[in-house]
């Protein structure tokens, strides 16, 4: 524990920017990856527990995509593109088949998954680190906002999650799709019978979640190091945000994620070895007080 | 007494009779179970195969006890796995600090395991199902990343090194080899006997009851919250059981022990062998050790091999091993009875 570091760090503007800047990376990621796994378990009911190597996927494709075009656009189109493909594939073929069984079936289906794709990356990159590197275009003088080092490419990661937050919130509230997919997740018998390919929306709406993580993994490739595995942790922390922020409401996801990512980037100052710890024990305070999380809704 | 009631008393007293029966043949299964086991050193001298059934002690314990939770009372623990990581952890500090005799560090650490199964559970089993998943498995992680840090008082990431001491006691020592097979064997066979007395008794149908309509049982005035909790640290001890085993196989404590992987590797031994047959999660202990022995030895890439045979019962059987052979049974007997 190192109390005193936290304090200082309060007290300086510099540090306190940097610090939330950080936090909100981690938090912006997260919410990303977490907005998708929310989505799914909100429309299909079903807890998409390999979400973290959509995420994984994300990142490997556009280090390739990268590696190959050099062009760094691409890699983004790549690794949401890819994912979003994988989504589709995985739901029309494996997931579908399993909604309506228990929940154990479900994570046992996702269980599997998670070890296949953990070595399918390990056979195709390698099990050791990989990095993407920073593409030239961001490659410039860090930005200095009171004291504080903040890199331009932390603000495009931001704004990316940002605008995609946006255009999931104003689309499903209010675009015709996003209407369908409200009325699918509330009653999916009704919608199938006034003659809207309920199996379509499942899989696009897989696809959309995937590629949101997806896209996390690609806007995370150039600041973090990939390895297979890398998605379980972000699998863990993304449910922590969807608990904390109530299951199937993504502002609550966006504040969860916020929120952890805050308490990742400040944990880390005050508790440099158990900032995994406080996460957790936020969770359990949030869910004691409010088993629903922040933004949920009572079960019907 | 109506005729009606007279009528009753006696399928009960019936009912009696035959939970009697049952229980007596149980222990007698256990009874020949263990001799079977006990004796099996005096045929082979293969220390491998010793090995095999001691560490299919430590999952069996663990797995079935998991199954309390899943199969009997439908709670789906995905953090099952952090008491197995707790029994190994506490039984191996208790001996490595204090030096007890083995026996009290072996009920110590039960309790230990006791309070703090008592109080994640008294959070957690009031959650609907996906939830308690979930915030299972964060404790989980919790407890995990808790081995990690605290590396002063427990190694962190090297684990419990320097060896567990075994001392002997009572004529038993558990540093010799034979010892340790007997004794792992006669924990899992009582182990199993016991979670199968639970099972079998009327809290144990209670259980069922749960599961099957947890509204109905709030009704007829079954306190749910309790029962779930007490069920909870019930299966709680019996997965520290195993991880003591484990302990006292390796002679020391690693973190993978308390990680998320033991827990998805007992649901997926549950589904493995079954869950709806109290042996079914033995039998998929058994079938997941030689499944993993095997394939580790011809490519590092088990994850894929594993992942496959997963897909193939959850998506292709949609029932484990047990439940199949179960059901084969019973459709058998239905048709040699004409139904």
């Amino acid at each position: 524990m190192d109390l005193d570091a936290l304090a200082g760090c309060l007290s300086s503007s510099a540090c306190l920017v940097t610090q939330t800047t950080s936090g909100l990376i981690i938090g912006m990621l997260l919410f990303l990856v977490a907005v998708g796994l929310t989505l799914i378990f909100g429309v299909l009911k079903v807890v998409n527990f390999s979400h973290g190597a959509f995420y994984m996927f994300g990142a490997y494709f556009a280090m390739t995509a990268y590696q190959l075009t050099g062009s760094f656009a691409l890699a983004m189109l790549a690794g949401a593109a890819g994912t979003a493909l994988l989504g589709l594939i995985f739901e029309r073929v494996f997931m579908s088949r399993v909604y309506g069984a228990d929940v154990l079936m479900q994570l046992l289906v996702c269980y599997a998954f998670v070890l296949i794709f953990d070595d399918v990356v390990r056979i195709i990159w390698g099990p050791e680190f990989k990095s993407m590197g920073m593409p030239a275009a961001f490659q410039v003088m860090p930005l200095f906002i009171a004291g504080g080092v903040v890199p331009p490419y932390y603000l495009l990661l931001i704004g990316v999650a940002l605008v995609a937050a946006i255009v999931l919130g104003i689309g499903l509230s209010r675009s015709r799709i996003g209407k369908v997919i409200r009325a699918a997740a509330h009653n999916p018998g009704m919608v199938s019978a006034l003659g809207i390919n309920t199996g379509l929306i499942y899989g696009g709406v897989f696809a959309l979640g995937g590629m949101l993580a997806g896209l996390a993994g690609a806007l995370a490739a150039p600041v973090r190091s990939l390895t297979p595995g890398m998605g379980f942790s972000v699998l863990i922390e993304s449910f922590i945000v969807t608990v904390i922020g109530g299951m199937g409401s993504i502002l609550g996801a966006l504040i969860g994620a916020l929120l952890l990512g805050l308490i990742r980037s400040f944990g880390s100052l005050g508790f440099p070895l158990f900032t995994e710890g406080l996460m957790y024990l936020f969770m359990v305070i949030v869910l004691v007080s409010k088993p629903t999380g922040l933004f949920g809704k009572e079960a019907a | 007494m109506t005729e009606l009631e007279a009528g009753r008393a006696e399928t009960l007293a019936s009912v009696r009779g035959g939970a009697a029966f049952q229980r007596y043949r149980d222990v007698l299964i256990a009874v020949i179970a263990f001799a079977v086991l006990a004796s099996l050193p005096l045929f082979t001298g293969s220390k491998a195969l010793l090995d095999f059934v001691i560490r299919c002690s430590a999952y069996g314990l663990f797995a079935t006890s998991l199954n309390l939770l899943v199969g009997y009372t439908g709670l789906t623990s995905f953090g099952h796995g952090m008491f197995f990581g707790l029994g190994a952890y506490s039984f191996g500090l208790i001996m490595q600090k204090l030096g007890l005799p083995i026996p009290v560090a072996f009920v110590a650490t039960l309790a230990i395991t006791a309070v703090i199964a008592a109080v994640i559970g008294a959070i957690c089993v009031r959650l609907k199902e996906i939830y308690f998943a979930f915030v299972t498995l964060a404790f989980q992680m919790l407890i995990h990343s808790t081995i990690l840090s605290w590396a002063s008082f427990t190694g962190g990431d090297q684990g419990l090194r320097g060896g567990i001491p075994r001392p002997a006691f009572l004529g038993i020592n558990l540093a010799n080899h034979v010892h340790l097979y007997i004794a792992s064997c006669a924990l899992l066979v009582l182990g199993l006997l016991a979670m199968r007395q639970i099972a079998q008794s009327p809290f144990g149908y209670t259980l069922r009851m749960i599961r099957d309509n947890a509204a109905r049982a709030s009704f007829l005035g079954i306190d749910v919250w309790r029962a779930k909790l007490t069920v909870f640290v019930l299966a709680a001890l019996f997965a520290s059981m195993g991880g003591m085993v484990m302990a006292l196989f390796v002679s020391g404590a690693y973190p993978e022990f308390a990680y998320w992987t033991i827990s998805g590797e007992g649901i997926f031994i549950n589904m493995l062998g079954g869950v709806s047959t109290f042996l079914g999660p033995m039998v998929g202990t058994v079938l997941l050790l030689l499944l993993n022995d095997t394939v580790t030895r011809f490519t590092e890439y088990h994850g894929i091999v594993l992942g496959v045979v997963i897909l193939f019962f959850a998506l292709g059987l949609r029932k484990g091993l047990l439940d199949f052979v179960a059901e084969w049974f019973s459709h058998r007997r239905d048709a040699g009875e004409g139904r």
